[in-house]
């Protein structure tokens, strides 16, 4: 579904990331780890196509297509969606409107969609106009639910959010990446399950929620260890990144946080 | 700004005949109504009322609640309107004030009654046939006790490229607990000078809302109304929508006077320059406690033009809120690229940005009339502003 080849972006002339190989094919869930300023959200906004970031060196693929520079809306087009953690503020646009244009030419109910969100109240509001955090994360998931795209990148879907709406957040997530529960055989709940996504999380709550595959750490703009997402975030949580500093500097970090 | 009044013949001498209904007129002068918002088929209104040029051509009432009359009629019936009639204005003001004090061509009264609720707008036309013509009209508004009115205000020239003069007094009374709603729409033409002189006061309790709606070109605008809250708890609310074709000279402001406690004045504004240039005046001042006040001014470069925002704000007690906010630039590439991520190419994401920023949804408009403003920005949109 997407592959990325010796990715170098830089933002102002200032490289953010130095080299990144990544694939993540059809059903996965590919989980980001890194401290901050590692380049976590710079990857994702250059591979929505967002105008700072530019490609010097590298390719990406999606679903076959060379995207490295094509314009956002082809991208969006073609199934890339993003929830973004600190979206604009848009003045005169209510969010149902904003839901409407993310359907596109599918007939979508903003309404019934808000309604698992238990986000309708918000519909007649400007896009992000005064939301709190929690409140622009399930704004964000609403439009992704409208736009139903084949690869999601969520920035941190739970940052801001409280306990209350987590579990609500959080089975969201799992709904847009693996679909809602079904009824069927096995085989065709398989088949159904064509949605990949690229996910950063900090504190991990969102695990709970989603089959998370694979996982690697960004580290100095670079992705490094990659093991079960568990796994990273059990020794992230014991040892900090600065055990990853020092791993890193061996020769193997592979072995090094396969052996911890 | 110099204004050659003597350029301009107030002689009345192009003088339209009176009409029974709107739906008489020239297939043409309908289309130019129609874009200042006006109903031609008087259906959903209150009554209507249409002055052409010197002459008022046209009065239909019907609701009871409302008395409307010619200006020009109120004055004989009421012995000169003595307690209204240039009270809230000066004819000393400057030459325009005088001028229009020196040649009354006409105006409306409208007097909505005592406790009287009217859902449904009145609506006024100043329209201009000719070329040269000077236009010199006075209305005067009481609102009576406890009752509601909306007021639509339809101005429009037969030509977009006549010359024309428009100088228009209005003076609003808001007695206790009453309500007015003012829209104004201007349909003018890339050669029409418009000098409106509007002064407004409200009394306890009372609520005045000004909506004005300006989308197409006009050559020279200058207005500056001003409403006094001198009743306790009376509110005051001004939303403007300027769009300032390439031609446009707009110097337009709202000022609003808090002179008792726990009033409240806000003044909305929204100017987007395609070309034109436009100064966007804000007054608030205070001189009561408590009292809130807020003013916003956004403009929107697309493209040439230039907006100059002056928000002011006055106080001269403590325990008032007062605050203003202004930015001006173009629209941000931050916005457009939110929507793109969400599959907008780049003009579908610019136009929805204009649309939403021109938005006149919190005006609270009939939904006829909204409609139609929708459809006149969506045109805009396709044709003007991108």
């Amino acid at each position: 579904m997407l592959e990325i080849r010796d990715l170098h972006v830089s933002i102002e002339g200032n490289p953010v990331l130095k080299g990144v190989n990544l694939t993540v094919r059809a059903g996965e869930n590919f989980i980001l780890f890194g401290p901050n300023g590692s380049g976590k959200t710079s990857l994702l906004m250059t591979l929505m196509g967002v105008s700072n970031y530019v490609v010097t060196q590298g390719s990406i693929r999606f679903k076959g297509v060379d995207i490295t520079h094509a314009p956002m809306y082809e991208r969006a087009r073609l199934g890339i969606g993003i929830s973004f953690q600190r979206p604009p503020t848009i003045h005169g646009l209510p969010t149902g409107k904003l839901v409407e244009l993310c359907g596109r030419n599918r007939n979508v109910d903003p309404k019934a969609l808000a309604k698992k969100l238990h986000f309708d109240a918000f519909l007649d509001r400007d896009v992000n106009a005064g939301f709190s955090g929690g409140e622009i994360k399930r704004s964000e998931l609403l439009q992704l639910m409208a736009q139903k795209p084949d690869l999601i990148l969520f920035d941190e879907p739970e940052s801001g959010v409280d306990l209350e709406n987590m579990q609500l957040v959080g089975q969201t997530v799992h709904d847009l990446l693996e679909g809602e529960k079904k009824e069927g055989s096995l085989l065709e709940q398989g088949r159904s399950r064509q949605t990949c996504g690229l996910i950063i999380t900090h504190t991990g709550y969102i695990l709970q929620y989603i089959t998370a595959h694979r996982g690697q750490v960004l580290y100095h703009g670079k992705l490094m260890c990659e093991a079960n997402p568990h796994e990273i975030l059990k020794h992230i949580q014991q040892h900090g990144y600065q055990e990853c500093l020092r791993c890193l500097s061996t020769e193997t970090p592979l072995q090094a946080i396969v052996k911890s | 700004m110099s204004l050659a009044i003597d350029n301009f013949h107030f002689d009345g001498s192009e003088v339209g005949e009176k009409i029974q209904n709107l739906g008489l007129l020239p297939h043409m002068d309908q289309v130019r109504l129609l874009g200042a918002g006006i109903d031609v088929h008087d259906t959903h209104v209150a009554g209507s009322f249409m002055q052409q040029n010197a002459e008022g051509i046209h009065l239909h009432q019907k609701n009871e609640g409302i008395e409307l009359l010619g200006i020009k009629q109120a004055l004989k019936k009421y012995d000169g309107l003595p307690q209204h009639f240039w009270k809230l204005l000066d004819p000393n003001q400057d030459a325009i004030t005088q001028k229009a004090h020196d040649v009354l061509h006409g105006g409306y009264f409208v007097r909505a009654k005592k406790g009287v609720k009217v859902t449904e707008p009145l609506q006024s036309c100043m329209f201009i046939k000719g070329n040269r013509v000077g236009q010199s009209i006075h209305n005067i508004v009481i609102v009576e006790e406890g009752a509601e009115v909306h007021i639509l205000n339809g101005c429009a020239t037969a030509h977009d490229d006549e010359e024309a003069l428009h100088l228009g007094l209005t003076e609003f009374y808001v007695e206790k607990g009453g309500k007015l709603t003012f829209t104004m729409i201007h349909n003018w033409g890339n050669r029409v000078c418009v000098r409106p002189k509007t002064a407004g006061i409200v009394a306890e309790g009372g609520v005045f809302q000004s909506n004005y709606i300006l989308l197409k070109t006009v050559g020279d605008l200058a207005m500056y109304p001003t409403i006094k809250l001198d009743g306790e708890g009376a509110r005051a609310r001004f939303n403007s929508i300027i769009v300032a074709p390439e031609g446009s000279q707009i110097d337009a402001g709202n000022r609003i006077l808090l002179n008792a406690p726990n009033t409240r004045g806000e003044v909305i504004a929204r100017v987007l320059t395609t070309g034109g240039h436009v100064i966007n005046r804000g007054f608030i001042g205070a001189y009561a406690t408590p009292v809130k006040g807020h003013l916003e001014c956004k403009g929107l470069l697309l493209g040439g033009g230039s907006v100059h925002t002056i928000p002011e704000l006055f106080s001269q007690c403590d325990g008032v809120e007062l605050s203003h906010e202004a930015a001006v630039g173009k629209i941000a590439q931050e916005e457009i690229e939110y929507l793109m991520a969400r599959g907008l190419d780049e003009d579908e994401a610019a136009s929805t940005i204009v649309r939403g920023f021109l938005n006149v949804d919190i005006m609270g408009l009939p939904k006829q009339l909204q409609t139609a403003i929708d459809e006149q920005i969506e045109t805009l949109n396709a044709h003007n502003a991108m």
